[in-house]
C-alpha cells in the first residue's frame, strides 16, 4: 500500500479535502478542521477481524441457545433465552417491540456477523468476494442498529431488579453474552472499511494488468 | 475560539465529491442529477439530500411521541403483595427508594437524559445550521458526534421491560406486563436514531464557506 499515490481525501464529517498519508501503526488520522477521525491504521486489520467474527459467530450460536437466567418462585422455575422471550411479547400482543428487540438484538447482530465473515474469508484465502459492494453497504447501513452491547446492560438490569423479589439463577448464555459483547467490540475496533477497499482495489487492478 | 480560514476548501467547493459508502472522492458535475461512484457505484451526493427536512419531521415526531411515552404506563408489575403501574420516571424513582442506586442512575441516564439531550441538541443543530450561524462549528460537530454515539444507549428501558414481561409470568404468584408507553418510547428511541443518521455534519462547515453548494 505503500506505493500507492497520495489521495485525495474528504473527512465525512466537514468535507475538508485533505492527501491520505501513510501512518504508523496504531496511530489515527484526524480532520484537522473538525478533529473527526478519519482513518486508522489498524494492524493487522483483515486477520484480526475475521478471527474475532468467527469467535463471535461461535459465541452467538451458544448465547441464543441457552437460557440467560431463570427465577425460581416457591418451587415454580422459569427460563428464558432471547428468542423465547421476543417469542413470549409477541404471544402477548406487544408486537412492535418484540419486533424491535428481534431486529436489534438478534438479526442485525447476525448479519453483521455474516457479511464480515462474507467479505473477510475470500480476501483472507486471496481473491475477491462475491459481491462485495452489497456487504460493505450492508454493514454501514445496519452498523448503528447492532446492540449487543446495551442487551448486555439490559440483562444486567433485569438482574439486578428480579434479585429484589426472587431467587434467579443466572443461565450459561448470560456469560456468553458477556464474551460476545467484548468480542464484538474488539472486531469493531479492529475493522476497518479503508483497509478493505484498499485491498479490494489492488487485486481488482492486479486482474486488469 | 478556533480561527476560521476561509481559504481552507470544501471537497464540494471544489466540485468533488465524497461516497458516502467507500469515501472514494471522485469529481461530480453540479448539473447532471444520479451520478455513481466509479468504485462500488452508489448514488453520490455532496449533501444527504433533504437532510434538514428530514431531519425536521422525524425530531418533531420524536417530540410528539415523548408525550405518550411519559405520561402512560411503562410497566406493570403484579405479586400477591402489591400491584405497581410505573411510568419511566416513576419507575427510575422506585428503583432510588428500594436501594438501587446505581440502577436508577443508568435508567435515568439512559431514559430520560438521553433521549432529551438528543432531542433538545438536534433542534438547536437544525437550527443553527438552517440560520447559517459560524458559531463554534468544532463544538457543534463534537456534540453532533456525541449524538450518534450514545443515542442506541437509550434501547435499554426496552430490553428491561421485554425480559422482565417475558420471563416473570407466575400466574397468581407475581406477573410482569408492558406497557403502552414501551411502544411510545421505543418508537421515540429508532425515530431520533434516524434523525441523527439524516442530519448531515457537513452543513454546520458550509457557511464557513465562501462558496454555496447545493445537491
Ligand atoms: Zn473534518
Ligand atoms: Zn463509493
Amino acid at each position: 500500500m505503500a506505493d500507492r499515490p497520495a489521495q485525495l481525501i474528504a473527512c465525512h464529517e466537514c468535507d475538508l479535502l485533505q492527501r491520505d498519508i501513510p501512518l504508523n501503526p496504531g496511530c489515527t488520522a484526524s480532520c484537522r478542521r473538525c478533529g473527526a477521525v478519519l482513518y486508522r491504521n489498524a494492524t493487522d486489520s483483515i486477520n484480526r477481524t475475521l478471527a474475532y467474527t468467527l469467535a463471535a459467530g461461535i459465541l452467538f450460536l451458544v448465547a441464543n441457545s441457552f437460557p440467560i437466567f431463570s427465577i425460581e418462585v416457591s418451587g415454580d422455575r422459569s427460563a428464558i433465552t432471547l428468542f423465547g422471550a421476543v417469542h413470549a411479547l409477541w404471544e402477548q400482543g406487544v408486537r412492535t417491540i418484540s419486533v424491535m428487540v428481534f431486529i436489534t438484538a438478534i438479526v442485525v447482530p447476525c448479519l453483521e456477523l455474516f457479511s464480515l465473515t462474507a467479505l473477510l474469508l475470500p480476501l483472507k484465502l486471496g481473491f475477491v468476494p462475491p459481491s462485495y459492494t452489497l456487504f460493505m453497504r450492508t454493514l454501514q447501513f445496519i452498523e448503528p442498529w447492532g446492540m449487543v452491547e446495551v442487551f448486555m446492560l439490559g440483562v444486567l438490569v433485569s438482574l439486578v431488579k428480579l434479585t429484589n423479589n426472587f431467587r434467579v439463577i443466572p443461565g450459561f448464555a448470560l456469560y456468553s453474552f458477556g464474551l460476545l459483547t467484548l468480542l464484538i467490540a474488539a472486531a469493531a475496533a479492529s475493522f476497518s472499511a479503508r483497509d478493505i477497499w484498499n485491498r479490494l482495489d489492488e487485486m481488482l487492478g492486479e486482474e486488469e494488468l | 475560539m478556533t480561527p476560521v480560514d476561509s481559504g481552507i476548501a470544501s471537497a464540494a467547493a471544489n466540485g468533488l465529491c465524497s461516497c458516502h459508502v467507500c469515501r472514494l472522492v471522485s469529481r461530480r458535475s453540479r448539473f447532471s442529477r444520479h451520478e455513481h461512484c466509479p468504485r462500488c457505484g452508489a448514488t453520490l451526493h455532496f449533501r444527504k439530500p433533504g437532510s434538514v427536512q428530514r431531519c425536521w419531521a422525524l425530531v418533531i415526531a420524536s417530540y410528539i411521541l415523548y408525550i405518550p411515552a411519559n405520561l402512560l404506563v411503562m410497566m406493570e408489575t403484579g405479586s400477591l403483595i402489591n400491584y405497581r403501574k410505573d411510568t419511566i420516571v416513576s419507575g427510575v424513582v422506585h428503583l432510588w427508594k428500594t436501594g438501587s442506586w446505581m440502577i436508577a442512575v443508568i435508567v435515568f441516564i439512559a431514559s430520560v437524559a438521553i433521549p432529551l439531550l438528543k432531542l433538545f441538541s438536534l433542534t438547536f443543530l437544525l437550527i443553527s445550521v438552517q440560520r447559517r450561524s459560524h458559531w463554534r462549528p468544532r463544538q457543534r460537530t463534537r456534540l453532533f458526534r456525541l449524538l450518534e454515539a450514545v443515542g442506541r444507549w437509550s434501547m435499554l428501558d426496552i430490553y428491561v421491560v421485554t425480559l422482565l414481561a417475558a420471563l416473570v409470568q407466575l400466574g397468581s404468584l407475581a406477573v410482569v406486563k408492558a406497557g403502552p408507553a414501551a411502544v411510545a418510547f421505543g418508537a421515540v428511541v429508532v425515530l431520533t436514531m434516524f434523525a441523527t443518521m439524516q442530519f448531515d455534519p457537513r452543513l454546520i462547515w458550509d457557511p464557513l464557506q465562501k462558496e454555496d453548494i447545493h445537491d
